[in-house]
């Protein structure tokens, strides 16, 4: 790979837009294509390589063009998966630094300042809005995952309904089934339909058993990945840790 | 682990092409493989990465460490000036068991230099 070609693929990384390299195997030429546009490399796609190319991109998914183009590979890069995470809480601290690792560039929303403190959570993005305007602002996506773990309504629920009506992947809300079951009575009286409220993964997290707050996000973050990937058996919801 | 990613750092822990670039910007040799095709049952998705500097240091891992031994070995072959090449391991290889992937499944892999 030329290092003008590295370059151009780090630096669209690093603007969080999503990537392209493409390698034809046989020559070796490539090209960097970044948001749709050819960007550098030896190698000049033609349209046909640009639509699979995005169609890659779109479902994430890297590999050999499909017939007649598989003598291209396209390595894919999307921007990373965002957690969204409300309620500066103690799991909060256990959840951020695990996702994190796992991949995730998470955002935390809390605006009561003596939970979401720089102290408590080191280097992490914080945002002290009300919920709802501080979700709207995060414009969750298709790779966003939000979780809410206030257990105060008044920050939880108007978080919820933001939530709702964006493409987050994932929607999780901590609480005991009485809690869920006495939110979910609270988001209908506010105009949530049940298919929206399916969406809604609570008690949050797969049923590992534990109870501290380092095995509730475990929990969490497992069940995120079972979603992510559409591991989730139908009718298979489970309670949860907490 | 959290002492190399402090919170709130943009770069994962294990972004092997921002460490290939570390290692370029250092002036030492990098070669790149990358996982093109699998079948059946494989360690690591399409995509997944090894980079390999010209001492034989590596970041990343294109299996579970069954093929990394000879990929790291084409790896240098290339940084010494040998054409970029798509290498295949599955069970069916005479030196299966030297090389081979225990899982039974098979991949490709494309072993290019940094330049």
């Amino acid at each position: 790979m030329k290092r003008e070609v590295f370059d151009a693929l780090q630096s669209a990384r690093a603007a969080k837009q999503p990537a392209a390299l493409l390698t034809e195997l046989e020559s070796g030429r490539q090209a960097v294509v970044a948001a749709g546009e050819v960007r550098a490399g030896a190698l000049q796609p033609g349209p046909e390589v640009l639509d699979a190319v995005a169609a890659a991109v779109r479902h994430d998914r890297s590999g050999r063009l499909p017939e007649p183009l598989d003598g291209t590979f396209a390595a894919v890069f999307n921007p990373p998966l965002r957690l969204v995470v409300v309620g500066a809480v103690h799991i909060a601290q256990l959840l951020a630094p695990m996702a994190e690792l796992a991949g995730y560039e998470v955002t935390l929303i809390d605006p009561r300042q003596a939970w979401a403190s720089p102290e408590r959570f080191p280097g992490l993005t914080l945002l002290d809005d009300w919920p709802d305007e501080a979700l709207a602002k995060q414009a969750p996506d298709s790779r966003t995952a939000v979780v809410t773990l206030t257990h105060d309504p008044k920050l939880d629920d108007p978080a919820l309904i933001a939530a709702l009506s964006s493409e987050a992947f994932y929607l999780g809300a901590l609480g005991s089934r009485r809690t869920h079951a006495k939110r979910l009575e609270r988001l209908r009286t506010q105009g949530c339909d049940e298919a929206a409220l399916a969406r809604i993964h609570g008690p949050i997290g797969l049923a590992l058993g534990g109870r501290s707050p380092a095995e509730i996000a475990i929990a969490v973050l497992a069940q995120m990945t079972q979603v992510l990937h559409g591991a989730e058996p139908p009718g298979a919801r489970r309670e949860a840790a907490a | 682990m959290a002492g190399q990613h402090p919170l709130g750092t943009q770069e994962p822990a294990d972004d092997v092409l921002a460490q290939a670039g570390r290692w370029l910007d250092e002036g030492r040799k990098v070669a790149l493989a990358t996982v093109v095709s699998t079948w059946g049952s494989s360690p690591r998705p399409v995509g997944s990465q090894l980079a390999v500097d010209e001492a034989g240091n590596m970041t990343g891992s294109v299996s579970g460490g069954c093929i990394e031994g000879s990929v790291v070995e084409e790896a240098l072959r290339v940084m010494a000036g040998a054409p970029p090449k798509l290498l295949e391991y599955g069970v069916s290889d005479e030196d299966a068991w030297a090389v081979g992937l225990a899982c039974g499944g098979r991949v490709e892999v494309y072993v290019e230099t940094l330049t």
